[in-house]
């Protein structure tokens, strides 16, 4: 703790990484990267049979020769394992190591299953798109995860905030004008964080406990009421239509870019700034200083003046209400209408996302983009192959989270008084 | 105090143990009974809400508010009415004079409790050794695909079958389980973090089994495996009218064999000890990591235990909702039971018995009602302080879990 508390520019987290990367970890990583060659080289490389690989980019499509593609690729990772284990990356290099492997390997796998079965060309801006969509609502629940948590509230709620949301913003969205039902998921994530911040900082409430029971709650509340309000009276109440597509001038005509990032609703552009907004306040602010403080060690910062509680209050109301909005993506954000447990198991994935990302807004946010990535590619796998069931690949993101939980890649250290409620002496 | 709640606060100070014991034991059953009936009030707000005729009748609350009133209490009376039909006693079907009109009730919240029980047991058990799992639905998933499995794939004579099917759950729970508990003993990861991580992988693991020949039934359409023998299916109860069955008395047996562990056995001191001080528990020459392997293993078998009796009894052949909410349910169910074995056989046979109201309710209110019923019970219960300055008692005593509240890294 003494050694992390002084820290202030740097994520600590992060720093903790480096500072303990050991040879151990070096060889481990190393061996990670030669496995995904390996199979890169040796099992795709034996399955693909020399056909064309067809990408689709925005309309355009390359042909790529399927089996010297994925011959390559294993190679320059096998290389990049090599270089790993050998010298290793440095600081800045560690993640860019890791993404171009990452990458590279995409480009084998996709093409590999494009020279399956109909022989299908795979819409990779498409599936991006598919991801960035996906990972939306993942990456406000994660913020709130996020905000929460290093402010020292451990927040299993995400769930229920997050439905508590998509379902205000559905009413209020009908009764009133769509955009107006961003107000109603944030105040119903914000109400939903209310009784999070109650009952855990007054009442002292076990904070695992109390997510697990609040999203029972808010579960079993959007459900009664969706069935005494919405389900009957659905054109008065659950008809709040759909947030319009904004395209930003100029940005989103950039080909790629612009389709990805810059012609999409409010809640993205929203996020965006949110991702921007909670990591620059979290760790260049003196609210974000005294946020990570009251998360570390609440009793130093009360010697100090701060309102350890008020501050905790103000924290968790503004992340649950985040979670709200991320709720409303899934209801007025997309398909315009709430149903019983639309954010299914979402609140979940944004948890194991905060966690994934090691309790940094950037790391949820990469986290929650991988999460979304990998449903988005479930569900374009199960369309073009099954040679891999997409339940299976369903799971990596939990096994990802359990492993990183276990400590295999690294030290995974929540902030040290995080669920641990505060009384003053 | 130990059977009470999981643990003693050690700031309060124990004055004359004996009588501070009945006092303690009153108490906790008045914020029970007060949390219970703070919960069906909000819940009688909410059916009102609810009911159209109610909401009609406000709109002319200023000029004749009797209607309202008299509305509102019409769908309340109702709604609780046919929640206690659906459990417990309905005249209507009573009066065929048949055995499942006079019974039927009660064989449905058997029936509903049985999984409940086996499930609350397993998340009180952990809770007494400090852990929170939270991974019962997962637990419960593999123990029925375990048990299903060697219910239809084997063929093996009647009364070996069952008991093999059975084992076979056990382990499949346990094994889930144990990977979560083996995981904080050797690495330090949060069994909360994973129990809830392996919930999904267990999802999908069924998921994927429930499209493989061999395990999904003939003709492939459905996701539902093939149904269990006959052989390894466990006993009905009361008559093949009535779907209670055998596993309830499973449920009963093992709230036995973990109160005698918890109270008598060497294994449950030592579960205690590192449930209530993990540091003093390894001063005192405990393996703090051993403890929290064998707890896992025993509530991940429990929760087998459930997922045994969903898959043999109730529902013999494994569908993608084998778990039907089982796992989270049975948090609350350990949670109202304040974590005890006996209490949690209560809490199991209360909840069971809204589960086993609830179709019968869905007439007059919609069913999620019992579900926010539920959470408000266990929310008061876990907050005692609220029912206390709702009902302006005096303070005293701890919260259930409040030994809990530590982090993530505790």
């Amino acid at each position: 703790m003494s050694t992390t508390a002084p820290v202030e520019d740097l994520t600590v987290d992060h720093e903790v990484v480096d500072t303990t990367l050991s040879s151990r970890s070096r060889i481990l990583r190393a061996i990670a990267y030669a496995v995904l060659g390996l199979i890169s080289l040796v099992w795709l490389g034996t399955a693909v049979d020399g056909g064309t690989a067809h990408l689709v980019f925005d309309g355009h499509t390359v042909g790529l020769p399927a089996k010297a593609t994925v011959i390559v690729v294993g190679i320059v990772i096998l290389a990049i394992a090599a270089w790993q284990g050998v010298r290793g990356f440095g600081r800045r290099a560690t993640p860019w190591a890791a993404g171009i492997a990452f990458l590279l390997f995409m480009v084998a796998f996709f093409s590999w299953v494009s020279t399956q079965g109909t022989n299908p060309a795979i819409d990779v801006v498409g599936l991006l798109q598919n991801s960035i969509a996906l990972s939306v609502p993942l990456i406000l629940g994660a913020l709130a995860g996020v905000m929460c948590e290093r402010s020292g509230v451990i927040n299993v709620a995400i769930e229920g905030q997050m439905l508590a949301g998509a379902w205000a913003a559905a009413l209020v969205g009908s009764v009133a004008v769509t955009w107006v039902g961003l107000f109603g998921a944030l105040a119903a994530g914000a109400f939903m964080g209310v009784l999070l911040a109650l009952f855990s900082i007054r009442y002292l409430v076990n904070q695992v406990v109390l997510g697990v029971v609040l999203n029972v709650l808010a579960a079993g509340l959007t459900g009664f009421l969706f069935d005494a309000f919405m389900a009957n009276d659905s054109e008065k109440f659950n008809q709040p239509g759909v947030l319009g597509e904004i395209d930003i001038p100029l940005l989103h005509s950039i080909p790629i870019i612009g389709p990805l990032f810059f012609e999409a609703n409010i809640v993205v552009y929203l996020t965006y700034i949110l991702i921007f907004g909670v990591d620059v306040a979290l760790f260049r602010t003196r609210w974000g200083l005294r946020t990570r403080a009251i998360g570390e060690h609440p009793k130093a910062a009360d010697t100090v003046g701060i309102k350890v509680l008020a501050l905790r209050y103000r924290n968790v109301l503004i992340g649950s209400a985040i979670a709200g909005l991320g709720g409303a993506y899934f209801t007025i954000g997309s398909v315009g209408g709430f149903a019983k447990g639309i954010t299914s198991g979402n609140g979940f994935i944004a948890l194991a996302a905060v966690i994934f990302g090691r309790w940094s807004p950037r790391g949820a946010t990469a986290a929650a983009l991988l999460f979304g990535f990998a449903i988005a590619l479930q569900n374009n796998l199960s369309i073009n192959t099954h040679a891999i069931p997409s339940y299976l690949l369903a799971m990596l993101p939990y096994v990802a989270t359990i492993i990183a939980v276990a400590g295999l890649v690294g030290k995974v250290r929540a902030p040290a008084a995080d669920g641990e409620p505060y009384v003053k002496q | 105090m130990s059977t009470t709640a999981p643990v003693a606060t050690p700031e309060t100070p124990a004055p004359a143990p004996a009588k501070r014991h009945r006092s303690q034991a009153w108490d906790t059953a008045l914020v029970t009974l007060l949390s219970f009936v703070t919960a069906l009030v909000i819940g009688a707000i909410l059916i009102a809400i609810a009911d159209r005729q109610t909401r009609d009748s406000f709109q002319y609350f200023g000029h004749y508010p009797g209607d309202t009133f008299r509305f509102a209490w019409s769908a309340i009376w109702h709604t609780y009415q046919a929640l206690f039909y659906g459990a417990v006693y309905n005249p209507n079907t009573a009066s065929h004079g048949t055995l499942v009109g006079y019974l039927g009730p009660i064989s449905e919240t058997l029936t509903n409790a049985t999984p409940l029980i086996a499930g609350g047991l397993a998340v009180g058990v952990a809770f007494r050794a400090g852990l929170f799992n939270i991974g019962g639905q997962g637990q419960i998933i593999i123990g029925a695909v375990f048990a299903g499995f060697v219910g239809f794939h084997w063929h093996l004579p009647a009364g070996i079958h069952l008991v093999a099917a059975v084992v076979a759950g056990l382990i499949g729970g346990a094994l889930w389980g144990g990977l979560a508990g083996l995981l904080k003993a050797r690495t330090g990861a949060h069994e909360v973090i994973t129990t809830i991580m392996l919930n999904y992988v267990a999802i999908n693991l069924l998921g994927y089994l429930l499209s493989v020949r061999g395990f999904q039934a003939p003709p492939y359409g459905q996701a539902i495996a093939n149904p269990v023998d006959s052989n390894a299916q466990l006993p009905l109860l009361l008559g093949d009218s009535m779907r209670v069955h055998a596993g309830l008395l499973l449920s009963i047996a093992a709230a036995v064999v973990v109160w005698w562990l918890l109270t008598y056995s060497r294994l449950g001191f030592r579960l205690r000890a590192v449930g209530a001080n993990p540091a003093a528990a390894r001063t005192a020459g405990m393996s703090v990591e051993n403890s929290y392997v064998v707890v896992m293993l025993i509530s991940g078998a429990l929760c087998g235990l459930a997922g045994v009796s969903q898959v043999l009894g109730t529902n013999p052949a494994i569908t993608g909702d084998i778990d039907s909410g089982i796992g989270f349910d049975a948090i609350t169910v350990a949670l109202l039971g304040r974590a005890n074995p006996v209490g949690t056989v209560f809490a199991g046979l209360l909840f069971g018995g809204l589960r086993a109201g609830s179709p019968l309710m869905q007439a007059y209110a919609p069913n999620e009602l019992v579900q926010v019923i539920q959470a408000l019970i266990v929310l008061f219960i876990a907050a005692p302080a609220v029912i206390r300055a709702i009902f302006r008692l005096k303070t005293s005593g701890t919260s259930v879990g409040a030994d809990l509240a530590k982090g993530w890294n505790g």
